[in-house]
Order: C-alpha cells, then structure tokens, then sequence
C-alpha cells in the first residue's frame, strides 16, 4: 500500500544495470572473444604467474598478521583503559579514510632505506621498501580495520559471567581463553581474514609506490593488468581481470557463508 | 551496526566497558600479561597507521612552509583540486539518490529477487579497482563496444572527465544505499503507512516521515562515499590519462608529482587528502554520537556486514 514501489524498483535496476552490470559483462565478453587457447596462454604466462603468488601469497600472509595484531588491539581497545584510547580506536579506520596513494608514498617513505623505519632495519639486512617486504608492508596496513571492527564488538558483547565461571570451576586464565573465549571470536576472526585477504588481493594503490614492481619478483596481479593496457594488449588485460572476477565473486560468497556463521555462533553464544 | 558504530559506542561506553572487565579477578588479565599484550598492539598501531600519518605532514613541510603553500597554489594543483571536487559533486549525489531508491525498494517492499539485487549492489566493492578501469576501457575505449561510434561524434569518455566521474561512481556506487538498507529494514514500514492512512502523498510521506529518521544514516553514507570519491586512485588512473592540469585528480596529481622526484610537493598535495581523511574520521565519530546507534552485536550481523564498504581499495 505504501507508494514508490515501481519507481524505486525501476530506478535501481536501471542504474544498477548502467553502472555496474553491462560494463562487466564486457569483460566477459572481451575474454570470450580470447578463445580457450590464448585464454590460457594469457592467464598462465611466466610473468602473470609469478604475479599470483606474490599477490595471493603477501595477502596470505598479510591477512594472518593481520588477524594477530586485529585480535590484540580490539582485545586492548575492549578490555584496557589507557590514555589516548579514543584517538586510537578513531585511527583504526584510517585505512578506509585514507586515499591509498597517500598510504602509498607515506609507508615508502617511511621503509625506504633513508626512511625513519628503513633507517633501523637497513644495518639489519633488511630490506622492506623496492621489494616483496613493501608489498606486504602495504598490504598489512590496508587490512588493519577488518579484523579488530570484525572482533571488537563479540568483544564487546561477551557475557562477563561466562570468564567468572571458567575460573570459578578451576581453569587458568589461558584455559579459559582458550576454551571459552577464542571458540566465540573464531567466525569473528576468520570473517576480518577473508575480508582483509579479497581487499588485498585487488589493491593497487598503496603498493605500487612501495613495491619497486620488478618483474617476476614484485610485481603484484592488478599490476599486470596495467602493464598489458600500456601495450595495448586489451585481451591479455581482460584475461588476467577475469581471474581476479571470479575470485572473488567465489571469495564474497565465502564471505557471506562466514557472517552468517558468526551472527548465528554470537546469537548462540548470548 | 557499522564499523564506526563501534568507534562511538567505545567512546560512549569505553571506560565503563573497560571497567567491567578490569574491575573484576576474574576478567582482569595479569600485570605483566596486559603489559604485553598494550605494548604490542600499541608498536603495531605505531608502526602501521601513527607513523604513515605523521609522516605524511613531516615530508610535505620538509622544504619549509614556501615551498608547501607554493605545491599547493601550483595551477596543476588547483586544477586536479577542481577535477576532484567536479568528480565528487557528480558521484555522491548519483549514489544517495540511487540508495535512497534502493533502500525504499528493498526494506519497504517484498519482492522475488530481493537477495540478488541486495547481493548485486554490494559487488562493486570485490571488484578491483584496476578491474573497474578496464571495464570502462573495454566499453568507451577507441576498441571497445561504443570507441567507433563516440570517434565519430566527436566524444571523448576515456582519457577525458566523463571517464573519471563514471569510475568514480563504479567504486562508491554500494555506500548509500549499503547505509540505508538495513536501517531502513530496522525500521520498518508502519510510520509511512499511517501517513498514507491519514492522506499524505508520496513525497510527503518521504520528506516528513522517512528522512527525519533516516537522516544520521543518509549523512553517515554520504560521508563515506564521499571520501572514497575523492580518494579513488586505480580505477581512475586506469581512464584518466594522466593529462597534467586536464584529466588529473588529486591523488593521480601525487603520483605524477611523486615520479617526478618533487618528494616535498607530493607530500603537500597528498597532505590535503590526509586531512580529508582526518576530517572523515571526525565526522563519523560525530555522527555516531549523534546518531545513537544501538551498541553492536545487538543488531543483527551488526559486526560485519557493512565492513564490505571498504572492501575493495
């Protein structure tokens, strides 16, 4: 009975259709137009390979690193008081706020050997900036917000009685975070992952800067796609982008299964 | 019920929150313990999101405040600060009036399909943005589906203004009605019926009776949408050209600034757009507290769901 249904709908479609659907269809359409062979020759040359692991490899491991230092400030943000802690929990989203070129310059600056950072691992031998070390420096700092917004608020929500009577029967504080808390935080956890793990995999802005982008060592995938466009390989592009489409589309529907998961384990858990 | 729900509700109810854990034997982590576990999230937060920031503003007033004001004041400068702005003022309003459309459609109204269409509206954000770029390319490119047709009539979509403004929308397109969505689902649809029992319109019922309730939301959106406007770089570098003083937004004027070795003038420029990304932050936390969000974790799947409005870079 409510008026607008026809318009609202329409409107929606439409522009959902403009913006986003038919110009991706055009990316299936380009690839199709590849044929299977030069498909394959396209998505499996040397270069685009090595390309895969580096990503899918720095965002790996970046999405882990991530899912321990998420766990340890949102259980600091929660649990601790300390000053400056409003700055702090406001700062998390600056991954979000902040353009990534920004982040980009910012964290070269910061690794490269002349940098405040670079500076004190240079006598170590370690070499973060112009390398595969940048990449993951920069894919770490994008995926910040996801695990500790993820986690923080089944944190937040955990029933104090639960810890007092862990303790109360007998357990040590680790039993009890082992046994009693971690099993709640676990879909939590492995939502903030996979969700720092699908924005890493397609970032582009903050790596660049940082990553040196040397063939076959550190170039990343979205990269790639760059580099065949500058050729004015439009095919090869296109390939490349549809690996990248299909995963995660496959990665959002993991994704979705996991929140489910999670807001069904919280709602059991209360 | 967002990320930044979070931020307000620690702020609002942080210390007592702490407190409840702190206060009591059971709850309360060891000394030494604590310490740890404070001092290593706190080296991470230093490492990975203080030190980017400061950064940023001691490498923009490296050559002194001159050379700062004179990056800034620099023709190529102002020029990508317009083209920024002109992208943005086109994209936010597109995407609140699509959200709002899609909000009233989805949480007002039952449909078959409804899942899909909610599911298709979150999927710009799992697209990478370099993946957006090409798509433009494959259609408005001189070889793609409509190259030949805009040669002849002259138009220019790529490497040109109205290719920028299209990737813009492409990547904030979900962030509005992503906002809207379960707010407005939360809320239901009885006000708006008894508006219409009692002989209001339409529009009347939209403009007296949704929009005041669904105005921290809206604001909440449009705040988001519009810093992911303004600092979109992959998608757009991928259509822009890199036409100095032409096709150059702000973040594309970094990077050509920043390859050209003028360190200092780089960081000047990308200064503004930490500040805008400052300004963001305060404005979320802001309309948070404003808003009175319900605590998360109350609502449904309040954590995360709307954590995939920053998924894609």
């Amino acid at each position: 009975m409510l008026p607008g249904f026809g318009l609202t709908l329409g409107v929606t479609v439409f522009y959902l259709a403009l913006i986003v659907l038919v110009p991706l269809s055009a990316v299936f359409a380009k690839a199709a137009g590849l044929g299977w062979d030069g498909f394959v020759a396209a998505v499996t040359a040397p270069r685009v390979v090595a390309s895969y692991k580096l990503s899918f490899g720095a965002s790996l491991i970046a999405a882990a690193i991530n899912s321990v230092f998420g766990l340890l400030l949102a259980w600091t943000l929660v649990r601790y008081r300390f000053p400056g802690k409003r700055l702090v929990d406001a700062l998390i989203d600056l991954p979000f706020a902040l353009p990534t070129a920004v982040a980009g310059i910012a964290l070269t600056a910061l690794y490269a050997p002349n940098g405040w950072l670079g500076r004190l691992l240079e006598p170590l031998g370690v070499q973060v900036a112009f390398g595969p070390l940048g990449v993951l420096v920069a894919l770490v700092f994008i995926g910040v917000p996801f695990v500790v917004r993820t986690v923080q608020p089944i944190l937040e929500d955990l029933e104090v009685e639960l810890e007092e009577a862990a303790a109360s029967l007998g357990a040590s504080r680790g039993q009890t975070f082992r046994h009693v808390i971690l099993p709640v935080l676990v879909p939590a956890l492995l939502t903030g992952f996979a969700l720092a793990f699908a924005r890493a995999v397609g970032e582009y802005g903050s790596v660049i800067f940082i990553a040196g982008n040397i063939p076959l060592v550190s170039e990343i995938t979205p990269l790639m796609i760059i580099t065949k466009l500058e050729q004015f390989d439009y095919a090869g592009a296109t390939a490349i982008a549809v690996v990248m489409l299909v995963f995660s589309f496959v990665l959002l529907l993991i994704i979705n299964a996991l929140q489910a998961w999670s807001s069904w384990q919280t709602g059991r858990a209360r | 019920m967002t990320s930044l729900s979070v931020v307000s509700s620690s702020i609002t109810q942080g210390e007592q929150g702490a407190s409840r854990f702190d206060g009591r034997p059971a709850t309360r982590d060891p000394a030494a313990l604590k310490g740890l576990i404070l001092a290593s999230s706190m080296a991470f937060f230093a490492m990975f999101l203080l030190l980017p920031l400061v950064a940023v503003f001691a490498e923009a007033l490296r050559k002194g405040w001159a050379a700062y004001g004179a990056a800034l004041w620099d023709p190529d400068a102002l020029s990508a600060v317009r083209l920024t702005l002109l992208a943005a003022a086109i994209a936010v309003p597109l995407n609140l009036v699509f959200g709002v459309a899609a909000a009233w459609a989805i949480a007002k109204f039952t449909f078959p399909g409804k899942q899909l269409l909610t599911t298709l509206i979150d999927l710009p954000f799992s697209v990478s943005p370099v993946v957006v770029g090409l798509i433009y390319v494959l259609v408005f490119g001189v070889q793609g589906w409509f190259g030949s047709w805009l040669a002849e009539h002259d138009l220019k979509v790529i490497f040109a203004v109205p290719g920028i403004v299209l990737a813009t929308i492409f990547v904030t397109f979900p962030f509005v009605a992503r906002e809207l969505i379960p707010l407005m689902q939360a809320q239901g649809k009885e006000e708006e019926e008894a508006a219409v029992v009692l002989g209001a319109r339409g529009w009347q019922v939209f403009w007296h009776v949704t929009l005041p309730n669904i105005k921290w939301g809206l604001l909440y959106g449009v705040i988001l949408c519009n810093a992911r406007a303004m600092g979109e770089f992959g998608a757009v570098s991928v259509v822009s050209g890199h036409i100095r003083g032409l096709t150059n937004t702000l973040p594309l004027h970094v990077e050509i600034l920043y390859n050209e070795y003028q360190f200092a003038a780089a960081f000047a420029v990308a200064s503004l757009l930490a500040l805008l990304a400052l300004v963001t932050l305060g404005l979320k936390v802001w309309v948070e507290s404003r808003s009175g969000r319900p605590k998360p974790g109350n609502s449904q799947s309040a954590s995360n769901s709307n954590l995939f409005e920053a998924i894609s870079p």
